[in-house]
């Protein structure tokens, strides 16, 4: 059972958890065990001149992929890239209005959406640690802009509380941590905390508490002017005559805790999910425009990749025409690096030995859905206040992300309907699209009633359905991992593999810069002792 | 294989026990209703066909013929991998390269039921029956 997938452990569940949601339940697990993978990217990578004449074939234009070839031409190899699709990026994709996509199944959208509006199907954003990414785009020009991950007027939502209707993040953080902090306050008093906090410290303690949750002389967090700068008032301060601030009253901690709500207002504290982080203006894609058009004699495009052979000397590819089909045709280089996923690459004939070939066949690729909702107005900037950020809710929906653009617009905006995982990203994905974007408007109206009024057009992406990944990122297991990881690394002869599969970093694009620096960095090395 | 993540320790919103504990994940009750939208959570169909519509038909397509892009999903009609139950069980239970293992999302009952309706249909014309005993000793 070596190519067996191994069930997720603790750890890689965590890490998934928290790659998908910007979750409190990662945050959660993180105090616990302090398991946070950092980039190893430490500044723009410096190839020795190659031998004269070595070639290197790149699969898949991708960002892996884009990184190894710009690299590798900029060192002097004679570079050449296959790519299944008709345009750079890979997953690294927006789409605009006028763009059709097909699914598996030949399921197709024409996207309806107006000039400037779009949706980012695979990666929205870049956190500000994410150094290699971040270094690529800024040597291709991409303008950047702010991304926020945690609105403070957002909502979290759970139709099993509060009547289903949605609270504010801030509402519901400030209520928590103050009723926390006033809880152990009181335990603190009560010299409970003894053992563990020295008397003096126990004095220090409760001025922290005190500042920490926001509590009155008392060590109360009542409902009034000290909690209201936290949770906000029911009648906001103001200048003049008739502003004096009203306190609003706080939820019960039983009622808080009974709700689950508390589990997602950790957002925003996972180490991915930490103030800064960016967007590309004009969309995700705009990245690997830049890169498709920066290496543009370079990319082969529509190519579909049926066999890897390599041989003493050389690496030869076949490939047909991913439209037409046909007779295929190869093409050859001293090396290769491939990026193909493993979800597709497990299927290609490719001769390298047991322990890689073990690797690529134990990496499921995971499910995870995007709807994009046009409407016909920024309802939830006008009415709600609302200007950027996610709202979270218990329905299968998981997410409304808001547009970070464009704030104040009159005229229209594109929601991020539905950001889900798992189960209920498998659920949608057995469903024809327009079913997909009806579910999205019955979850999103229990919270923004707006949406039957203002909805125009939508678009859903479900990546098990795309033709190219079947998934949208590599599952690893800790189990996994520690058997086949470094397999899937290691160089085998003339192939070395690169993309977030291959990083302990998945489904983020840093993991694919990484993975492809490692990757091309030992595969210079041996063309050098070749 | 083994399993050892509770099916409760979920997203976001879901994570009723969301802290993992040092014991490796071991389920814990969950006192709020069961809901869909965690990582993990059980497929809420009942049925072969309900399975089979709710969730395999995603990849297989809802003619059972598969689907071809960059890779492929295989197609289930008429298909002679399926003549021993077994098979089917354990890569729904396991996975198999781009196919995902459903040990935590299926149980027993519902793993047997949709091999069973995929044996029978499109196609397919095998008359043993898995029985959830069976799906239970091979987990």
């Amino acid at each position: 059972m070596t190519d067996q997938p191994l069930a997720p452990s603790r750890r890689s569940l965590l890490s998934m958890i928290g790659v998908v949601a910007g979750s409190a339940a990662m945050y959660h697990a993180m105090t616990e065990l302090a398991l946070a993978d950092t980039s190893t990217f430490k500044g723009p990578i410096k190839l020795s001149q190659p031998p004269s004449g070595a070639s290197v074939l790149v699969l898949g234009a991708g960002i892996a992929g884009m990184v190894a070839a710009m690299e590798l031409r900029d060192a002097g190899y004679k570079v050449q890239v296959l790519e299944y699709n008709g345009r750079p990026g890979g997953r690294n994709w927006t789409l605009y209005g006028g763009d059709t996509y097909t699914e598996l199944g030949g399921f197709t959208q024409k996207v309806q959406f107006d000039a400037g509006q779009y949706i980012n199907p695979g990666p929205w954003r870049l956190p500000y640690h994410h150094q290699g990414i971040l270094h690529y785009v800024n040597r291709l020009g991409v303008a950047l802009e702010p991304f926020t991950q945690v609105n403070y007027n957002a909502y979290v939502h759970s139709t099993d509380a509060f009547d289903g209707k949605p609270q504010r993040y801030r509402t519901l953080q400030a209520d928590f941590y103050g009723q926390i902090a006033e809880l152990l306050s009181k335990t603190t008093k009560q010299g409970a905390l003894d053992q563990a906090v020295t008397q003096q410290d126990r004095e220090i303690l409760l001025d922290a508490l005190k500042d920490w949750g926001a509590l009155d002389a008392n060590h109360q967090y009542a409902t009034g002017l000290e909690a209201g700068e936290r949770r906000g008032f029911a009648s906001d301060p103001g200048g003049g005559l008739n502003s004096v601030p009203i306190a609003g009253k706080r939820i019960e901690m039983n009622d808080l805790l009974k709700s689950g709500l508390w589990a997602a207002i950790g957002a925003g504290l996972a180490y991915d999910m930490q103030s800064s982080i960016f967007q590309p203006k004009g969309g995700m894609g705009q990245v690997g425009k830049a890169f498709g058009k920066a290496l543009e004699p370079l990319i082969q495009y529509n190519c579909k990749v049926v066999e890897i052979k390599q041989g003493d000397k050389n690496v030869e590819v076949s490939y047909i025409d991913s439209r037409t089909g046909g007779t295929p045709k190869t093409m050859s280089a001293d090396w290769c690096v491939c990026t193909i996923p493993a979800s597709v690459l497990s299927q290609i004939p490719m001769n390298v030995g047991g322990p890689m070939k073990a690797a690529i066949n134990q990496i499921p690729y995971m499910a995870a859905l995007k709807v994009g909702l046009q409407m016909k107005r920024r309802f939830w900037e006008q009415d709600e206040q609302i200007y950027g950020g996610v709202t979270y809710t218990n329905q299968p929906n998981t997410m409304i992300g808001y547009p970070q653009w464009d704030f104040f617009s009159k005229g229209k905006g594109v929601l991020l309907g539905s950001y889900c995982f798992g189960t209920p990203a498998y659920i949608a994905a057995a469903k024809p699209p327009e079913e997909r974007i009806k579910d999205a408007l019955e979850y999103g109206s229990k919270i923004h009633p707006q949406y039957k009024d203002e909805f125009e057009c939508g678009v859903a992406v479900a990546w098990h359905r795309v033709p190219w990944t079947l998934g949208c990122a590599g599952f690893w297991t800790e189990e996994a991992r520690a058997k086949h990881y470094d397999n899937l690394c290691a160089m085998d002869g003339r192939i070395v593999l690169a993309g977030e599969h291959a990083s302990r970093i998945p489904a983020w694009q840093e993991g694919a810069v990484t993975s492809a620096l490692d990757a091309i960095t030992r595969l210079h090395k041996k063309a050098m002792s070749a | 294989m083994t399993i050892r993540v509770a099916a409760g320790v979920v997203l976001a919103l879901t994570a009723t026990a969301a802290s993992a504990d040092t014991a490796g994940l071991a389920p814990k009750p969950n006192a709020r209703a069961a809901s869909i939208s965690g990582f993990f959570s059980p497929f809420p169909f009942q049925g072969g066909e309900a399975i089979y519509k709710g969730v395999c038909q995603g990849c297989h397509m809802p003619d059972a013929n598969g689907a071809v892009g960059a890779g492929a999903y295989p197609s289930l009609a008429k298909n002679e991998n399926l003549e021993t139950a077994a098979y089917p069980v354990s890569i729904v239970l396991k996975g198999q390269k781009a196919m995902p293992f459903f040990a935590m999302q299926l149980g027993d009952q519902q793993i047997a039921d949709v091999v069973n309706y995929v044996r029978t249909h499109f196609g397919n014309k095998y008359r043993d029956k898995v029985k959830a005993e069976d799906v239970k000793m091979m987990r």
